[in-house]
């Protein structure tokens, strides 16, 4: 791993962390960030202590890696420099739930597991899916996770409506609020959102929740070639069916499955049912329970494997009616390579993930990006590699073209000028 | 009869109160005549014969939004046609330190697209075309002098509809909607422009033309989509903008109930809440407002009613038969006493032209009033409303209430004669009291209008300095140097550190005593 940074002075470093905060440690190989050793750890327990923490790590211009449980912490660049991990594990509280008003108001370190449990007694949701488990609000945040409900809820950029953050250099500031419809001022939760903690550290969120269906749905139908899968996948968008989630789902070894999830009542959705059994055509079938691997990355089974064997995970983004071009370039690809390739996303809303197994050559992976990345950027999209091994991420571009980079930048510059928050991590460099 | 802050623009002399801010915030002193001539040398080469005015009887056809108590001239308007023409003339601003302003149709209620003296006016009202209705993209890519509404009109015989409804979308621009964050009655359910804004082309400050997002979501990188929408032209102007298009839904179905009060018309909406059910809108109506609208357009509101709820299903028609007998019921448990399920859409249009009509119906039970824009937690509203009833009856100012039950967004329609003397600043004082309220109850100042020049003075209320530092940050990075709508939004400008370009001495700002360097 990587040696700390050279000019840090740790001890004094670690000194005045620990006067601000109760719980700062040696890190362990355990807290290492995609193979660059941080030497020290702070669990800080609010906003406040956040901001101590900061101020300290700014004294002794230590590179910062903030933290929830880790789940994430290999997507994007590995960091240039990592001396501090702020974790905010203990920061894990579910601070109001306003049932009648549909918010809730959460600290950053909190899982998205504990949310819902606070939550569902009511009989509502916060809609954001968890595809890998065990995420933190924070993590969810600042990865922009998303599953299945995208298609019915949008992402986290539709349901985070206020949201504490602490810069840098410790200043503490909130945007948004706790009502939904709110335009006063600018809406700095979507900047987080998305940028894998290299802005600012993300302490507190208060979200829009939805309604709990009373009655769920999966309808699914196996498609053989991309035209099916597209033709399948617009016949439902176009229908008036209202869809919740739809998937498509294509292993490396078999056909494509369409999966579309109805939500809603018992009394509605027998016919909604109906009339997506019809759509789907011959062959379709509807259950009360998820077809395997709905909700999870492709990539989820790949990964059980730890350590830097880790599989390869793509994100692949389109226009919604060039879903047969891009699993037809990806099949191509995969010919040319010999490359195993699992597809799987939100047909609906235009992203599919993609997994390579670990042991794929960088060579092979690299050759599945360039071939599909065209294809993706053609119909407005993009391919990013979320993650992968570390010698595939010093094979391929992991970020591929990004407009606007420099205006990006200059965000940055702004609010990290000394570039110590998860610096490397993100686009171009950011 | 007048309206500050108010749908309706009315000719004559500045109405209401003066606020004191106005005149330094939108350029007290004259444009700097050798940067001026520059600009307009850049803006005569760039455009087109007739996109340049400069003549000062056509120059004050421009000198104010909706927010008709506001009035500056500017120093010049352009009419671009073109991305490059509008990069054009902002990079010309940028270079000469002169202040520019965008403006779609003008019908803004918190006077963001109020001109400057000293700097340039941008009108898009030239970039009209709708370049392309993709349906099987679910996507249009419009430009931002594109009316509201005709991205509707030309996405519905393909079965589709662009779901953001401001109550000005009949005349409102898509890049006004942009640039405001716009909202409209049906945002409870479907979001608000920043949930159907999917990519921009955009003119940063200094006018570089940069792509924001796309016809995918999540593009790679910072999402300055997402920052840009609801900036209020601070930090760039959208010269193309790229929407997400919604299914027409299957069935629609329209109700109105009359309740004895708000407060059984609020416990209605809060027990259609609870029970899981998301209406596209559900708008109330105060006895004053109803009185107000029956007059001024017969929509047969019920005889009597203290308040009434306009609710609105869409979706499946399985799921919305369902809904609308659980909302009915809910209304009679909850004391409706009249209600009224709309059966075509004659009848439909009818309970809307009631509720849509109220804001200008109000006029014919008061000379002038004031327009209010603030959010409350839901739960709130009885708390809410009968501050406002005690603020009224302290004060002997009338307030009618009009708003977006189901997310909190309360219009209260502040009224008085301007002819009495100091009925303005007294309905102006209750004005200001009732946002106090506001933000008193975890809400905000503004929910679909907008800060812009109105409200820049409530901002300190509601946000620390740090919080508006911090926002301030994003300012300065696409607009270190402060030409982009100067004025609007923050009450205290930052200053960015090095200024590109040629300036020397002080800061324009800190001249201006806008701001101080820090």
């Amino acid at each position: 791993m990587a040696a700390p940074t050279a000019d840090v002075d740790l001890e004094g470093a670690r000194s005045a962390l620990a006067s601000v905060c109760d719980d700062v440690v040696e890190a362990t190989a355990e807290d290492g960030v995609d193979g660059v050793q941080p030497a020290l750890v702070a669990r800080p327990r609010s906003t406040a202590e956040v901001a101590e923490v900061l101020r300290a790590a700014a004294a002794h211009h230590l590179a910062v890696i903030p933290r929830g449980r880790g789940t994430k912490l290999t997507w994007g660049r590995p960091p240039e420099r990592a001396d501090l991990v702020v974790d905010l594990s203990r920061m894990s509280t579910v601070l109001d739930h306003a049932a009648g008003d549909l918010i809730v108001d959460v600290e950053a370190g909190t899982p998205l597991a504990d949310v819902q449990r606070a939550v569902t007694g009511a009989g509502q949701r916060l809609a954001i899916d968890d595809p890998v488990g065990a995420s933190t609000v924070g993590g969810a945040l600042a990865t922009n996770l998303s599953g299945p409900g995208r298609v019915m809820s949008g992402t986290a950029r539709d349901l985070l409506i206020g949201v504490t953050v602490v810069r840098a250099d410790g200043t503490v500031a909130t945007a948004g609020g706790r009502v939904v419809k709110n335009v006063a001022g600018y809406d700095l939760g979507k900047l987080v959102i998305g940028s894998l903690g290299t802005l600012a550290v993300v302490t507190r969120a208060v979200f829009r929740l939805h309604p709990l269906p009373t009655a769920r749905r999966y309808v699914t139908a196996s498609a053989e070639r991309p035209e099916d899968a597209q033709r399948l996948v617009q016949a439902v968008l176009h229908a008036q069916v209202v869809p919740a989630a739809l998937e498509v789902d294509r292993p490396a070894d078999g056909p494509a499955t369409v999966g579309v999830l109805l939500e809603g009542t018992p009394a509605g959705i027998e016919e909604r049912t109906a009339t997506a059994l019809r759509l789907l055509g011959d062959g379709a079938v509807a259950a009360d329970q998820p077809p395997p691997g709905w909700g999870y990355f492709p990539w989820a089974d790949l990964a059980a494997r730890a350590g830097d064997r880790r599989p390869t995970a793509l994100k692949v983004t389109f226009a919604l009616s060039g879903l047969a071009r891009v699993l037809a370039v990806a099949r191509t690809a995969v010919q040319e390579t010999g490359a195993r390739l699992d597809l799987r996303g939100s047909a609906g809303a235009g992203v599919l993930y993609g997994a390579l197994p670990p042991d794929t050559d960088p060579a092979a992976v690299r050759a599945v990006v360039e071939r599909v990345r065209p294809v993706s950027i053609e119909l407005g999209g993009a391919l990013v590699v979320v993650d992968a091994p570390a010698q595939v991420k010093a094979a391929v571009d992991v970020w591929g073209p990004v407009p606007a980079l420099d205006l990006m930048r200059r965000v940055k510059d702004q609010f990290d000028p000394e570039r110590r928050l998860a610096p490397g991590r993100f686009v171009g460099g950011i | 009869m007048s309206v500050t802050h108010g749908t309706q623009t009315t000719a004559g002399p500045v109405p209401g109160p003066t606020p004191p801010e106005a005149t330094e915030a939108t350029g007290s002193h004259r444009p700097d005549p050798a940067a001026m001539a520059a600009v307009i040398a850049a803006a005569r080469t760039a455009l087109p014969p007739g996109g340049v005015v400069d003549d000062h009887i056509r120059l004050r056809t421009y000198e104010c939004d909706g927010l008709t108590n506001y009035k500056v001239t500017p120093a010049l308007v352009v009419l671009p046609e073109t991305a490059e023409q509008v990069a054009a003339v902002v990079r010309a601003c940028s270079e000469h330190g002169v202040p520019f302003v965008a403006r779609g149709s003008g019908t803004g209620l918190s006077g963001g697209a109020l001109p400057r003296a000293d700097g340039v006016l941008i009108v898009t009202a030239r970039m009209r075309a709708i370049r392309q209705v993709r349906p099987e993209d679910q996507r249009a890519v419009v430009e931002p002098g594109v009316i509201n509404l005709d991205v509707t009109r030309a996405a519905t015989p393909a079965g589709y509809y662009y779901a953001p409804d401001p109550s000005s979308q009949q005349i409102c621009s898509i890049g006004g909607n942009l640039a405001e964050n716009s909202g409209g009655a049906h945002c409870l359910k479907y979001g608000f422009t920043t949930n159907h804004v999917l990519g921009a082309e955009f003119v940063t400050p200094q006018g570089e033309i940069v792509q924001l997002g796309g016809s995918a979501p999540d593009a790679p990188g910072y999402d300055l989509l997402g920052t840009v929408v609801g900036s209020e032209g601070t930090l760039g102007i959208a010269t193309a903008v790229t929407v997400r298009l919604v299914r027409l839904p299957e069935d629609v179905r329209t109700l109105l109930a009359g309740f004895e009060s708000t407060d059984h018309a609020g416990a209605a909406t809060s027990a259609i809440i609870g029970a899981g059910i998301v209406p596209a809108a559900i708008e109330m109506m105060d006895a004053l407002a109803i009185e107000a609208a029956e007059a001024a357009t017969h929509c047969g509101y019920p005889a009597g009613a203290g308040a009434v709820l306009v609710i609105e299903l869409d979706g499946a028609r399985a799921e919305v038969e369902h809904e609308l007998a659980e909302v009915e019921r809910l209304c009679r448990d909850n004391g409706a006493f009249a209600l009224r399920v709309a059966t075509d859409p004659v009848e439909r249009a009818l309970i809307w032209k009631g509720r849509k009509s109220a804001f200008a119906a109000v006029g014919r039970i008061s000379p002038d009033y004031i327009v209010q824009d603030g959010v409350i937690p839901r739960t709130a509203l009885p708390e809410v409303l009968r501050a406002i009833a005690e603020l009224s009856s302290s004060s002997g100012v009338r307030v009618a209430n009009v708003f977006h039950a189901g997310d909190g967004n309360l219009h209260p329609l502040v009224l008085f004669d301007d002819s009495v003397e100091g009925a303005g600043e007294a309905a102006e004082k209750v004005s200001g009291a009732i946002l106090d309220l506001c933000i008193s109850h975890g809400g905000s100042i503004t929910g679909e209008h907008g800060v812009g020049i109105d409200k820049a003075a409530y901002m300190p209320r509601m946000f620390s300095d740090a919080d508006l530092d911090t926002m301030q940050l994003v300012r300065c990075a696409f607009d270190p140097g402060g030409v982009a709508n100067p004025g609007k939004i923050f009450p205290t400008p930052r200053l960015c550190g090095e200024v590109p370009g040629r300036r020397k001495g002080a800061h324009p700002l800190v001249e201006a005593g806008l701001a101080e360097a820090f």
